[in-house]
């Protein structure tokens, strides 16, 4: 077994065995709460510029398969786990997770006590690292995990964004039947693409949605052009405050098309809509998270997945209000226009991983689409 | 939404007896229930038949009943207490079952009771299978195929469709009682007609096999608002085809995707909406088809179940604390996580762990019965391992059972053929054939197609085997070989066998290493909040994360898994050691490894430690911690047994020196102790041969009681009557203890045994409680009923008994407890046995007198005199206390129920009046053996009682009963002028026999002594149909007499039911 290790920025180190392909990766290093879904949280183009440690011990299990994937590929710079499961074991396995980390080039580390490096992201923050299995010496780690620059103000969603504007076909999931044809949509919605999960596309065309996928950069008037029913953000990796083209061109487009948006599109909105964003000191990711809806008072418990939040204080003389708060931490989950048919979450209603109590949110975009039309 | 305000009292129903399918995790729902209903300003009425409990605590409810779980009996509370509300979802089965009945005889609504949690109409849905089967089909959701039979013919026509094997599930009973499988037309007959027979409303399901597919687990909790939250999701390392409760089951599912878990969630929450259950907590059964993925919905319990308890300990969301607050109006997210204290209990607890459970059989004490795992629960008891990985959990569960298992080995030759077929026959050493044959090179793929265990546990236990020759290479040389063995689960021992040293020695070499156990905590969120509860576990890690405090603190060892012997009796004494501890202003530090229990609740102690309790894992701690002292007497056996070790690694005992111990159950000073103080005892000696022993019993003369040193609940022990049976015995004994010796002892035949429960301080004595046996010698103390105060004993001997008990504790410098067994024959009090430590029947004591002896004892044992509690032996009490067993024979086809010296009832039940021969009858009723007024009594007895059974006869006679005989017993009765019906023996050819009359229901009562010994099998049939067809029999002159007397008592008046808070407070 290779040797591999993890160094913080702030110096503390973690020695443990090499997962995946040999190398060095270097990310901001978060941790996830999950139990399962690995494979969906690894193709989350989310994750791009981050280290992720699974904080459920036992990883692998089932292996991956062609269909559990949220993008064309693993995005996250690293991967780390307690313990990699040497077998696949589900009738949906095509390969193991080391084989598939490797054939994809993403550095891991297992076999560290993750436990301890979650209690210290959790009291210390998130922070930059590195994970090496190439390199023995954890004193020139160090001094490369310190020249990292973090996530702030970086534009991480050029990285992962669609080069061209495409189409989206696919439906959502069914046992036995992989992705099902879905219905004949009813209306036309462009979607920004920040690094989108395929499956928000999929439960987009699920509740009617024709969508058109459209690269970040993509100027307002362009979108204009296609006369859509509606506008969808998408969630997206790093720093909402990293993508200023984005945010100027939503403003442009607010108060003229229903706009819904998720996680980073949350963010973007919440930046558009003349408020303000920070940074969380280790973010929110996993998939048990309470949120309220503050209009009926249900409680939904949410995958989740972002470092950066809106402060919504911020938004209050802008026309927009909270509609959804997290119960562990009080942090704005969501957000709505009073006037305009614009609202946003910022967790993730289309789940994959993570329950999907909060599925209706695409009804209720469809709703407002269709209020619009009608 | 807030507490509701027009609840004021409410009504919280025990599950009763410890039985096979429910045990003491009931105690713990309902005492956590009954606590967090009190935290809310609620009046608590309690009731349940079990003393051996902590929820009947007086200190605990406003109002204790211990009465028997009846629809009379409860009627009689409810219309004496007038509570508002009934809360039925925490009392297991009996509970609910309780709670339909008085629905539906119109009780609750008499008395304006409303049923919450679950209402009427959703318990029937998720209890009655064909509605059940609807509602199912309704959300579109898949069961297995099945029709509903009440006929062999019925189940033939269903068959046909579903083909073999098929299921068979009779209705409404607990535990699967009477479950099976059939694979042919002859099974099939067999297991119909058992099937029928069990269920209360004669049906039964035929079911679709689905063995062999994955079986799952969701705990699912509701509030009023509707939110609705995964606590654990439990997957089964045995698949389909082994009650749940007899298979190893892990937390989190391991091998689901989040697309099939995330379905799987969606069923669960579709199916607790469309039952209805309001509130509170159910379990819902799945099963995948590993092949495809498919789901099929195996069944839902609208309660907290076993399975609760297990996700409540699994994950520190307390399953039955939030069920009680959701039951009386508050929502999830207004209900505080204790652990974190910042974040709500709306949420899906996340788990860095891996737990395994293992079940623990009893097959020991029924060497008869049929080890073969199927639908039916069989084991009596679990243990549950907390690891980083699911190969450590399972190494550290099977060395939590306490069957001096060390490693995944059956520990003796096999050949391949017998390993095949202990993998294809789901049976009890499975998990530990399945490391012997990847020893013997089976490879994972052709387990996997004996055992249909998937593949990835399978994984798992190979690797764990397969690392053993690296141990054995190179552990004691090699840190890296050492730690990874560690990290691997194994215990120091397993590596000392494999490495051919010690276990001290690999101890020593692991700290020389710094190989230590880290603590790690079981938090509720994987430690995305800092959790302020220590429940902790050990593991080998980089990070230990909880420092002792700097307090004074002791630690209390638990009593492991529940077995026959060691239950939740002695649950309850560690638990008020905690309690006592806690207001003595001492840290309490709890070591244990059972799921079920209240110690095992993090509130209970101020630190819990989830560990097995072996000398190495408790050592972790105590090296760890550094307390004042360990207390080991309250644990049963398993504390004991590690006195001695402890005290040699220095560590301090509390209470009671292990040398008094020793003392006590050594033979030899223990002779010299009784010879020093004056006292009698039986003649006795030990051997250590066969000759030796037969020499001893010719000697003293037989029958004579045999047994190996340091036993509880009697294991091995036996009643030998003749030369013959002791070579067998001998045979056997010798296997089971072979560094002990086997004591021989003259039985007293006739004797009255009693047993005394006193607490020590060192120098004060005080006597809690004398108990008269019901029936004589030879009956295991802890399968006799017995009566506080006695019901026969002159007050004389009653003195006698206690200055005999004082004498003793004080000549062996008890501190804390002791219980000492007595025999009186022809006016002379033997002493039997002194056990210098907590007893089984100390909660019957406790409850019967009013005093808690297992506090008073902890605060003896740090020092505090325990003179203010002397009030206990002045008292008169105006009450009796009837302790009844309850056994599992139903359970156990094939079993011969006769009791002996060998104790084999799982849970007790507690009956209390004013009336001794009222609290008897209660008793009775309590255990479920429901005494008859009217109809015929089969009589058969063997010829010593036949002189004794004419008098019994007669008062049956005039109680207006008609008598039934074979002709043996008819001639006798017939001479003494009785009219007899006569029956045909079992063994003559003519029918109609007697067992035609039970079965047909002619038969209200049996009394049946049998012979002694060998000559016993006669009537064997006899006692077997009894069981079956539920009448109510007594196999003892003694208990028979006792019984009559109740009968006597049930037909004068109406039995009235009154609270232990009025007991005690008249008596007082």
């Amino acid at each position: 077994m290779t040797p591999a290790v993890l160094v913080l920025r702030d110096g503390r180190v973690f020695r443990g065995r090499a997962l995946g392909a040999v190398g060095e990766a270097s990310g901001e290093v978060i941790f996830n709460t999950a139990m399962t879904g690995y494979q969906e949280i690894l193709t989350d183009p989310s994750y791009r510029g981050q280290i992720v440690m699974m904080t459920y011990p036992l990883i692998g299990n089932y292996g991956v398969n062609p269909e559990d994937v949220e993008s064309r590929r693993p995005w996250a710079n690293g991967f780390i786990v307690k313990e990699a499961s040497p077998i696949a074991s589900s009738f949906r396995a095509s390969m193991g997770l080391d084989e598939y980390l490797a054939a994809h080039g993403i550095v891991g580390l297992q076999g560290i006590d993750t436990r301890a490096l979650t209690r210290h992201l959790r009291d210390h923050g998130a922070q930059d690292g590195i994970v090496s299995s190439v390199e023995p010496d954890p004193a020139r780690l160090l001094e490369r995990a310190r020249a990292l620059r973090g996530l702030v103000g970086r534009d991480l969603v050029a990285e992962v964004t669609t080069e061209a504007p495409f189409a989206w076909a696919e439906g959502g999931w069914e046992l036995g039947r992989g992705y099902v044809a879905p219905v004949a949509p009813r209306f036309r919605v462009v979607a920004y693409d920040c690094g989108a999960k395929w499956n928000i596309l999929r439960q987009l065309r699920m509740a009617g949605c024709d969508v058109t996928v459209v690269p970040a950069a993509t100027p307002a008037a362009e979108i204009l052009e296609r006369r859509p029913d509606g506008l969808f953000l998408s969630n997206g990796p790093g720093d909402p405050e990293g993508v200023p083209y984005l945010v100027a061109s939503v403003r442009a487009l607010l108060g003229r098309l229903p706009i819904f948006g998720i996680c980073l599109g949350h963010q973007i909105l919440g930046l558009a809509g003349g408020g303000r964003t920070y940074k969380l000191p280790f973010g929110h990711h996993g998939a048990n998270h309470p949120v309220k809806d503050l209009a009926t008072g249900k409680v939904e418990i949410t995958a989740q997945n972002h470092g950066f939040a809106v402060a919504p204080d911020s938004l209050a003389a802008h026309g927009w209000e909270p509609t959804h708060v997290n119960l562990n931490d009080g942090t704005c989950e969501g957000l709505r226009h009073r006037e305009w048919p614009v609202f946003s979450v910022q967790y993730h209603p289309e789940a994959s991983p993570g329950p999907h109590d909060a599925s209706y949110l695409f009804h209720r975009f469809t709703d407002l689409l269709a209020r619009k039309g009608g | 939404m807030p507490k509701r305000t027009d609840l004021r009292k409410i009504l919280i129903v025990g599950s009763g007896p410890i039985v096979i399918g429910q045990a003491c995790e009931f105690d713990y729902s309902g005492t956590q229930a009954v606590k967090a209903l009190r935290e809310e300003g609620f009046e608590v009425v309690l009731v349940n038949s079990n003393p051996a409990t902590i929820m009947t605590d007086p200190e605990l409810a406003q109002r204790t009943y211990v009465e028997p779980l009846t629809p009379e009996f409860v009627a009689k509370i409810i219309e004496r207490e007038r509570p508002q509300a009934l809360l039925p979802t925490l009392g297991g089965q009996t509970g609910l079952n309780l709670a339909v009945a008085l629905a539906e005889d119109g009780t609750l609504d008499r008395f304006g009771v409303e049923l919450i949690g679950a209402k009427l109409p959703a318990i029937k849905k998720a209890e009655d299978r064909a509605l059940f089967k609807q509602a199912m089909e309704r959300i579109g959701l898949a069961l297995p195929r099945s029709g509903y039979v009440r006929s062999l013919d019925e189940a033939r026509a269903i068959v046909r469709q579903i083909g073999y094997p098929a299921i068979i599930r009779p209705s409404f009973t607990l535990g699967g009682t009477g479950g099976s499988i059939a694979y042919n037309p002859e099974e099939l007959e067999e297991a119909i007609r058992w099937g029928l027979q069990m269920s209360p409303v004669g049906t039964v399901l035929v079911e679709e096999s689905v063995i062999g597919w994955k079986e799952f687990e969701l705990e699912v909790m509701r509030d009023l608002a509707d939110n609705v939250v995964i606590i654990c999701s439990i997957e089964n390392v045995d698949p389909m085809g082994v009650h749940t409760g007899d298979s190893v089951t892990v937390a989190p599912a391991q091998t689901l995707t989040d697309k099939e878990y995330q379905l799987m969630r969606d069923a669960a929450i579709a199916i607790i909406r469309e039952i209805g259950v309001e509130t509170g907590g159910s379990n819902i059964q799945f099963a995948v088809n590993p092949e495809d993925g498919r789901l099929v919905v195996i069944e839902m319990n609208p309660r907290v179940s076993r399975s609760s308890a297990l996700a409540s300990k699994a994950t520190g969301f307390p399953i039955a604390k939030i069920a009680a607050k959701l039951a009386v109006g508050y929502t999830l997210d207004e209900i505080r996580n204790d652990i974190t204290r910042e974040t709500p209990a709306s949420f899906e607890p996340a788990i860095d762990y891996c737990v395994v459970k293992f079940p623990r059989w009893a097959f020991e004490k029924f060497p008869e019965a049929d080890r073969t795992l199927t639908t039916q629960m069989k084991s009596v008891g679990e243990v549950m391992a907390i690891g980083r990985t699911f190969k450590e959990a399972l190494q550290k569960a099977i060395r939590s059972l306490e069957q001096d298992r060390w490693a995944l080995t059956l520990g003796r030759a096999t050949d391949a053929e017998e390993l095949r077929a202990l993998l294809r026959v789901p049976n009890p050493d499975r998990i530990f054939a399945i490391g012997d044959a990847y020893r013997a090179g089976f490879s994972t793929q052709e387990i996997h197609g004996l055992t249909r265990i998937d593949p990835w546990f399978l994984e798992g236990i190979r690797e764990i085997a397969l690392f053993e020759p690296e141990i054995a290479r190179a552990a004691l040389d090699d840190a890296d070989v050492l730690r990874r063995a560690k990290q691997l689960g194994f215990a120091d021992r397993r590596i000392a066998e494999l490495t051919g040293t010690s276990e001290a020695a690999v101890r020593r070499l692991r700290r020389e290493r710094g190989i230590l156990a880290t603590f790690k905590t079981v938090d509720t969120c994987a430690a995305e909040f800092v959790a302020h509860t220590p429940y902790l576990y050990s593991t080998y890690e980089e990070e230990d994360e909880a420092p002792p405090t700097g307090r004074p603190k002791v630690v209390i060892l638990g009593s492991g898994p529940n077995r026959i012997g060691q239950g939740v009796e002695f649950d309850y004494c560690c638990v008020h050691a905690a309690f006592a501890l806690r207001d003595l202003g001492v840290e309490a530090i709890m070591v244990n490894c059972n799921p079920e229990t209240v110690s095992t609740d993090y509130d209970t102690s101020d630190r819990l430690y989830f560990e097995p309790l072996t000398l190495e894992d408790v050592l972790n701690v105590v090296e760890k911690e550094r307390p004042l002292g360990v207390i080991v007497q309250f644990g049963g056996q398993t504390p004991l047994k590690l006195a001695v070790p402890l005290r040699e690694a220095g560590v301090p005992i509390l209470g009671t020196s292990p040398d008094a111990i020793d003392r006590a159950e050594d033979r030899q000073r223990f002779n010299e102790l009784i010879v020093e103080l004056g006292l009698h005892q039986a003649a006795g000696a030990t051997a250590r041969s066969l000759p030796e022993a037969q020499a001893i019993a010719t000697g003293i003369g037989y029958p004579v009681l045999v047994r190996p040193s340091y036993v509880l609940g009697g294991r091995a022990m036996r009643l030998v009557y003749d030369d013959e049976d002791l070579r067998e015995y001998m045979r056997e004994a010798v296997l089971v203890s072979p560094e002990h010796p086997v004591l021989i002892d003259k039985f007293l035949e006739d004797a009255i045994e009693i047993d005394v429960d006193a607490v020590a301080d060192g120098e004060r004595v005080i006597v809690g409680g004398v108990m008269e046996h019901i029936e004589k010698a030879g009956v295991h103390s802890g399968d006799a009923a017995c009566a506080l105060p006695p019901y026969s004993l002159g007050e004389d001997q009653v003195r006698q008994l206690a200055t005999e008990a004082r004498a003793l504790a004080r000549a062996l410098g008890v501190v804390g407890l002791i219980n000492v067994q007595f025999a009186i024959r022809n006016e002379i009090v033997y002493v039997l046995e002194v056990n210098p430590r907590a007893s089984r029947t100390v909660p019957f004591v406790s409850k019967a007198i009013g005093l808690p002896l297992a506090k008073v004892a902890t605060a003896a044992m740090l020092g505090h005199p325990i003179v203010p509690h002397a009030w206990v032996e002045e008292r008169e009490l105006a009450h009796i206390a009837v302790k009844e067993s309850v056994f599992p024979f139903v359970k156990f086809p094939g079993v011969d129920i006769v009791l002996g010296p060998e104790m084999k009832s799982t849970g007790e039940v507690m009956g209390i009046d004013r009336d001794f021969r009222k609290a008897y009858l209660k008793s009775q009723i309590a255990a479920d053996s429901v005494l008859p007024t009217s109809g015929k009594v089969f009589v058969s007895v063997k010829n010593r009682d036949k002189r004794l059974v004419m008098t019994l006869a007669k008062r049956l006679v005039e109680m207006g009963f008609s008598l039934v005989a074979t002709a043996g017993t008819a001639r006798v009765l017939e001479r003494h002028g009785m009219s007899v019906e006569l029956v045909h023996k079992v063994a003559e050819a003519y029918r109609p026999n007697v067992i035609d009359l039970m079965k047909r229901g002619e038969i209200a009562l049996v009394l049946n002594t049998p012979e002694d010994g060998r000559a016993r099998r006669d009537s064997y049939m006899i006692r077997r149909t009894a069981v079956t067809q539920h009448i109510p029999y007594y196999l003892t002159m003694d208990g028979a007499q006792t019984a009559i007397g109740a009968i006597e008592a049930l037909l004068k008046g109406e039995l009235q039911v009154l609270s232990l808070q009025e007991y005690h407070g008249a008596a007082r």
